[in-house]
């Protein structure tokens, strides 16, 4: 029996929403169809936020109007203004950006919630606190996490693990410090200053949960930071009793868990590892010993690398880090046309971890209009390797390193590398002998097969294009 | 924990299977995309602001609530259109032969 008509048609409505999401997310997994799904997404949004603004909760006094339609529309206009000016290279900074507006979200709408309950002494249940309690956590560690790793991205902060002594002691005592007023918060019904502590703790937590991981460890950062932010979006909806809420933010926090677990399986490291294993102390060790030897190299100039890649007949390109830092992903398609107008077969090899967020590199390549169908996975194309007679490595480091493969000393010891050592010959463009971020030492550097060429990428490209031209 | 936080519970679980049945059939080639629609999607919490901002009755929830809506408003429309631009490069077809 339906009582409250306005209630029910809210309802339906939400659910009517939840399908088109789902479809919407469905539609992703095919590039053909993906942009339509992140339309269907946007339907399923807009219908969502549209019929909430019917509830029956909404004063309407000109200052709730005013505070709702200035706050929305100055969000909306800066967000349409980042997102239409960023470079596709700082996606990954992008994507920390608003992943960690949409934290802080959810950790204010808990809070004020909270304390608007609190200040009309209305009762609150457990399960209510509960939710609130880890929303608040959930969020603000999204919040404050995403800053970090957005600085670290934006290389506003060092890209290198930042550490102090203690700082797992602290990290730890601030942890205890969140469940402790969490408890409190649940069992004892702690009033408005404990959640706002809780709400201050958590920040700090975040902070210090990021600092200490490297920038090629970025990738499952904004996975797990994705996820948090989802659930927290979902618990969120157990708090204002919105079932919408709780569906999307389910999906979201499954899609940043699954994307968790690619990626550290790519890594071949758990989760816990890239987290909490504060990667660059064990490497600056390792590294160090290693370049103290001052091992040769061979450079090259670009002319005697365009030769080489000229008279070949199959090229496997390589594209790390270092190719969206130059920008130089429109190079590389030209050098490929180039290359193809030679006879020469080009492929490109995608390391899942390539980059700064997962499928980095198929983004800028996408931009740059290299067709889809030239682009392999590891799997696929480690075999070739070995057939291929030049490997051509653009700002890629810790994802070629054969340490991986072999040093059992080595951080990065286990995981799946693109075998480009097995390449006839590895011509490496690279800005100077300065390791990765990783900090990890590169024996494929001295390789005698591997002829480096220094500079910056997109200039080393063009001068290869040119020089290929010419060959 | 009462019933309507327990019902919240097993739509959350739910959710959770839908989605990674859902999306783990992306391609690597789109996990940018599907991570950046995702990041969207999670403005959603944008909803919550509203709620908030059209029942806030004190100064103190006036300012929490311009704030979630700034970031919530950001988040939604900024998130969707960088997905829009990121997804019109991928409907490209390859001009060049093969």
């Amino acid at each position: 029996m339906i009582t409250d008509y306005r209630a029910a048609f809210i309802d339906i409505a939400y659910l009517v929403s939840a399908i088109i999401f789902i479809f919407g997310l469905r539609r992703l997994s095919s590039p053909a169809t993906a942009r339509t799904g992140n339309r269907y997404a946007m339907v399923a949004m807009g219908l969502a936020l549209v019929v909430t603004l019917v509830d029956r909760s909404f004063i309407w006094k000109p200052v709730n109007v005013v505070i709702l339609v200035i706050g929305t529309a100055l969000g909306a206009a800066v967000g349409i203004y980042f997102a239409r000016t960023v470079q596709m290279t700082a996606m990954p900074q992008m994507v920390a950006l608003f992943n960690g507006m949409g934290g802080g979200t959810a950790a204010l709408v808990e809070l004020a919630h909270f304390s608007g309950l609190l200040n009309s002494g209305q009762s609150i249940t457990a399960g209510e606190a509960l939710a609130t309690v880890i929303g608040v956590i959930l969020g603000s560690i999204s919040l404050a996490g995403s800053a970090i790793a957005f600085g670290k991205l934006q290389e506003l902060l060092s890209g290198r693990p930042i550490q102090y002594q203690g700082q797992s002691v602290v990290n730890a005592i601030v942890g205890l410090v969140i469940i402790g007023l969490g408890v409190f918060l649940v069992g004892f019904n702690g009033g408005d200053l404990i959640i706002w502590l809780l709400f201050a703790a958590a920040l700090v937590l975040g902070v210090g949960a990021v600092l200490p991981i490297g920038g090629a460890d970025m990738p499952v950062v904004i996975a797990v930071l994705n996820s948090c932010t989802g659930i927290a979006a979902a618990v969120t909806g157990f708090v204002v009793h919105n079932e919408i809420l709780v569906v999307a933010g389910a999906l979201v926090g499954a899609s940043g868990g699954f994307l968790t677990v690619l990626m550290s399986r790519a890594m071949n490291r758990s989760l816990g590892n890239v987290l909490f294993g504060a990667f660059g102390s064990v490497t600056a060790g390792a590294g160090a010993a290693v370049a103290g030897e001052a091992k040769p190299i061979r450079e090259t100039t670009a002319e005697d690398a365009a030769v080489a890649m000229a008279y070949a007949n199959e090229v496997i390109i390589v594209p790390g880090y270092g190719l969206a830092v130059a920008q130089g992903q429109h190079q590389i398609r030209e050098l490929a046309a180039e290359l193809e107008k030679h006879g020469v077969t080009v492929k490109y090899a995608i390391h899942p971890v390539a980059g700064r967020m997962p499928g980095h590199m198929n983004v800028l390549l996408a931009e740059a209009n290299v067709p889809y169908d030239q682009l392999y996975e590891m799997e696929q194309i480690n075999g070739e390797f070995e057939r291929a007679d030049v490997a051509l490595v653009v700002g890629a480091n810790d994802v070629v390193n054969p340490a991986a493969r072999s040093d059992t000393s080595s951080p990065i010891y286990g995981m799946p590398i693109l075998n480009v050592d097995q390449a006839r010959t590895i011509v490496v463009l690279k800005r100077s002998m300065r390791p990765g971020f990783a900090g990890i030492e590169n024996e494929l550097f001295h390789n005698p097969k591997t002829l480096m060429l220094f500079g910056d990428a997109k200039d080393s490209l063009a001068k290869l294009t040119a020089a290929v031209k010419a060959a | 924990m009462n019933q309507e936080v327990l019902l919240g519970a097993y739509i959350f679980i739910l959710a959770i299977f839908v989605g990674i049945e859902v999306i783990g059939r992306v391609p690597s080639t789109l996990h940018t995309p599907l991570m950046s629609a995702t990041n969207a999607i999670h403005g959603i919490v944008l909803l919550g602001a509203f709620l908030i901002a059209g029942s806030a009755n004190s100064p103190l929830l006036y300012v929490l609530a311009f704030i979630a809506l700034f970031l919530g408003a950001g988040n939604v429309f900024g998130g969707f259109v960088v997905t829009d631009r990121m997804l019109e490069m991928f409907k490209k077809k390859p001009v060049e032969k093969r």
